[in-house]
């Protein structure tokens, strides 16, 4: 039986939560009273089709992504397309990639279309989008471990910084990876965007054929995967310093690349309480990791 | 494409992904998993049913059609519990349930609310009077400190375990294992504990504690002077002189307060160890596992010889342990030397009577949190005045359906006998703090001059329609019914 979409105010009374199967959104806008009423009205109509609109061409979705492939007709699933089709001469990517990432682009989009906010953002799980009014900024927390979540480090963006979306990818989140990566977080110009190099970068944090690394095919756990019968990482053994150094140098290498293709704006990555920010954004986009993690780089 | 899954795949309809889900997994959203070979939702919403006749099990079953025949329309002996109500989403839980039902021709609302509490601990009463560890000294799991010794109580070890500062304010590590050790605590799982410069237990809610490896098995019905003073007059004429041997404070009858009051000749017995007052000894043995906690196995070694002056050939004497487990019957020879001799009937009924007044040795867990600002504010629109409510007894606080003992002062900060819950009616957040299910009910009169959020209130008939999501229990048959209407209320 089809359970209905949940659109709710959480207890606070600021935020927005809507859900409907695999999808989870938290959403808070700030401006004029009216103007935010406005927008979370726009996010929830926006929101109630979003689902079908996915499942409709789901297994088009979930297919390799390649220069001649069939584009998908929903206006969500095409930008799930156009976020992961710079990589797909390179690696297999599925549009799914950036399905988080889309989704909240979308729905940020339907409520800064309905309304003028001073800011809002769109949290799916994790994949952000953002949206600010000239001098606008947000603070932002960054969190290494889902299963066990702490600050590691902070950044602030600003209405003056490109960035528009942010999206963090590794093997112990909702979705497979085939790296090692606790997490790697990626700045981008959109939340599509970012979701997409996340993933790519999050797989190049690697140690191929590592002994201490469990991999198990990706259909084995979930039959219908869009990954296939991939090897995606279900454990990692405690590694040592340079295996840890040798795992995220080759993460840092495709950041590095993507950052000069202007995919990305700056990234973080982390294995096993080591974090490595790949970042030309410093100055303005400040990322602070916490002195714990600096000991440890 | 369906026939190449193993037969016990499901294919989940929640929602339009439609994931095919193998044994064992979860679906994309992580709520919906198949457990062998079933579609179930993972966080089932825990309804009480309260128990037809006293002293029922509590039976957890998965509802099935059929089930639900007549219990909607009696819809007074369902109680819709706080245990997942809340969704799974780490940071935050949703606006409460507010469920009315009539009982005994009263409206009555209970708000449903699952709380995270980062102000939380457990304390921990160890039903033993083996030495655990200074007080004041750090408790540690797997090496972290998550509590600490408080005082010593009546046979039993008091520790305080969780509280902000460890769940918050030391090490991330440090946090994550005080997080687990109270939620395996409270779930009534067994937890193995170290204290420093003390003792290792494994303690587990309801079940007797293990110190050092041993387990114990009954608590001492008092020290060995109290014994002498509960049964010194049941021992009166029947037997000369009764020695109570404890680790703690040996009593001896015809020394002891009790026994002089009652005329008890002197009978010239010399005890081993340190007295502390007249009858009353610190110190005969080295405390172990034998005797009264002494590691006595032959309870003669603590007698010196008999006095000549005093003692009499025949004199006859009893040597007991504080839990009646051990005992031996002696009479003294023409040189005044113990010689054992069967236990008279007599005598039998006073040895038996210790062991019967003994308890069981147990470990209690009690839950306690302060329900905070966010919590209240689900419940009325004037936190405050859900205080006031619940201090003048109009409103009642359950846990999961258990009744909450609420702390006098400030707040709502109540504690909750574990045991009493349904299992595993306590989940984390990785702040971390733990996730309790807190429910209050009050007259539905009462809700709405409280500020309460009356137009969410919800008939409890709508709410057992939701079947797909709701697991069904009976209710603690030592529970008081959690929706009786309150005598308290005709004070108001």
């Amino acid at each position: 039986m089809r359970d209905p979409a949940l659109i709710r105010m959480l207890p606070d009374g600021r935020r927005l939560h809507l859900h409907d199967g695999p999808i989870d959104l938290i959403i808070e806008a700030n401006g004029a009273r009216r103007a935010v009423s406005a927008a979370y009205e726009a996010a929830a109509r926006r929101f109630v089709t979003i689902l079908d609109e996915l499942c409709s061409e789901l297994p088009l979705l979930r297919t390799r992504a390649q220069v001649n492939s069939e584009r998908p007709r929903g206006a969500v699933a095409q930008r799930m397309f156009a976020a992961v089709e710079p990589y797909c001469e390179d690696c297999l990517i599925t549009p799914m990639a950036a399905v988080a990432g889309s989704v909240a682009e979308a729905i940020l989009e339907s409520m800064t279309v309905a309304a003028t906010l001073e800011r809002a953002y769109v949290n799916n799980g994790g994949d952000i989008a953002l949206h600010f009014a000239a001098g606008k900024f947000y603070k932002i927390g960054m969190v290494e471990r889902p299963d066990r979540p702490s600050l590691f480090g902070s950044l602030e963006i600003s209405a003056a910084d490109p960035i528009r979306g942010i999206a963090t990818s590794g093997w112990r989140g909702r979705s497979f990876s085939l790296g090692i990566a606790d997490a790697v977080t990626v700045l981008a110009d959109c939340a599509s965007a970012a979701d997409a190099a996340a993933t790519v970068i999050g797989n190049a944090v690697n140690l191929p054929n590592h002994p201490g690394v469990t991999r198990i095919p990706a259909l084995e756990i979930s039959p219908d995967s869009d990954l296939g019968d991939l090897l995606v990482t279900r454990g990692v053994d405690p590694l040592s310093s340079s295996e840890i150094f040798a795992a995220i140098d080759s993460g840092a290498r495709v950041a590095d690349a993507l950052r000069a293709q202007g995919l990305i704006h700056s990234s973080a990555l982390c294995l096993q309480g080591h974090t490595r920010v790949v970042s030309p954004l410093l100055a303005q986009a400040s990322i602070e990791i916490s002195p714990r993690s600096l000991l440890h780089a | 494409m369906a026939d190449v899954f193993p037969p016990d795949t499901v294919r989940c309809d929640a929602c339009p992904v439609l994931c095919y889900i193998k044994r064992g997994h979860a679906g994309a959203c992580d709520r919906y998993a198949n457990l062998e070979g079933q579609l179930v939702r993972v966080d089932p919403h825990i309804l009480l049913d309260r128990a037809k006749s006293q002293g029922m099990p509590l039976v957890p079953f998965l509802e099935r059609e059929g089930d639900w025949d007549g219990k909607i329309m009696k819809g007074q002996e369902t109680f819709v519990t706080a245990i997942g109500a809340g969704t799974t989403y780490p940071d935050y839980k949703p606006a409460p349930f507010i469920v009315s039902s009539e009982v005994e021709g009263v409206d009555m609302v209970t708000v449903v609310t699952e709380g995270i509490f980062s102000y939380c601990g457990v304390k921990l009463k160890i039903d033993t009077d083996r030495h655990l560890g200074p007080e004041r000294n750090l408790v540690r799991a797997q090496g972290e400190p998550v509590g600490h010794v408080t005082t010593a109580e009546y046979g039993s070890r008091m520790l305080s375990l969780g509280g902000v500062h460890h769940l918050t304010g030391g090490s991330k590590s440090e946090g994550r294992v005080t997080c687990e050790t109270l939620l395996a605590l409270c779930n009534g799982k067994e937890v193995e504990l170290t204290i420093d410069e003390g003792a290792s237990v494994c303690v587990a809610a309801g079940k007797p504690p293990v110190v050092n490896g041993q387990r114990e098995e009954r608590m001492r019905v008092g020290c060995g002077s109290a014994t002498i003073g509960m049964f010194a007059k049941q021992w009166f004429g029947k037997v000369d002189d009764v020695v109570v041997v404890d680790d703690h404070i040996t009593g001896v009858l015809s020394e002891h307060q009790a026994g002089k009051l009652l005329g008890v000749r002197e009978t010239g017995i010399a005890i081993q160890g340190r007295r502390s007052t007249p009858g009353r000894y610190f110190q005969v043995a080295e405390p172990g596992t034998g005797w009264g906690g002494t590691n006595i196995s032959d309870p003669l070694t603590i007698l010196k010889p008999f006095k000549a002056k005093f003692a009499w050939p025949h004199l006859r004497l009893l040597m007991v342990s504080t839990t009646g487990e051990q005992f031996a019957y002696y009479e003294l020879d023409e040189a005044l030397r113990p010689v054992e001799k069967e236990l008279p009937e007599t005598l039998k009924e006073s040895v038996g009577r210790i062991r019967e007044n003994c308890e069981p040795a147990l470990t209690a867990v009690l839950f306690m949190g302060g329900a905070g600002g966010s919590l209240r504010a689900g419940v009325t629109e004037n936190p405050v005045k859900l205080t006031d409510s619940v201090k003048r007894k109009l409103t009642r606080v359950t846990c999961g359906g258990a009744p909450a003992y609420i702390w006098p002062g400030g707040g709502i900060t109540f504690m909750v006998d574990v045991t009493r819950m349904p299992e595993n009616a306590f989940g984390y957040v990785p702040t971390p703090a733990l996730v309790a299910p807190i429910e209050f009910t009050l007259k539905k009169s009462d809700y709405a001059v409280l500020g309460g959020h009356v137009n969410y209130v919800r008939p409890l008939a709508d709410v057992l329609k939701e079947k797909e999501r709701q697991r069904q229990l009976v209710s603690h048959a030592q529970n008081p019914w959690p929706l009786k209407p309150h005598i308290g209320s005709s004070e108001s």
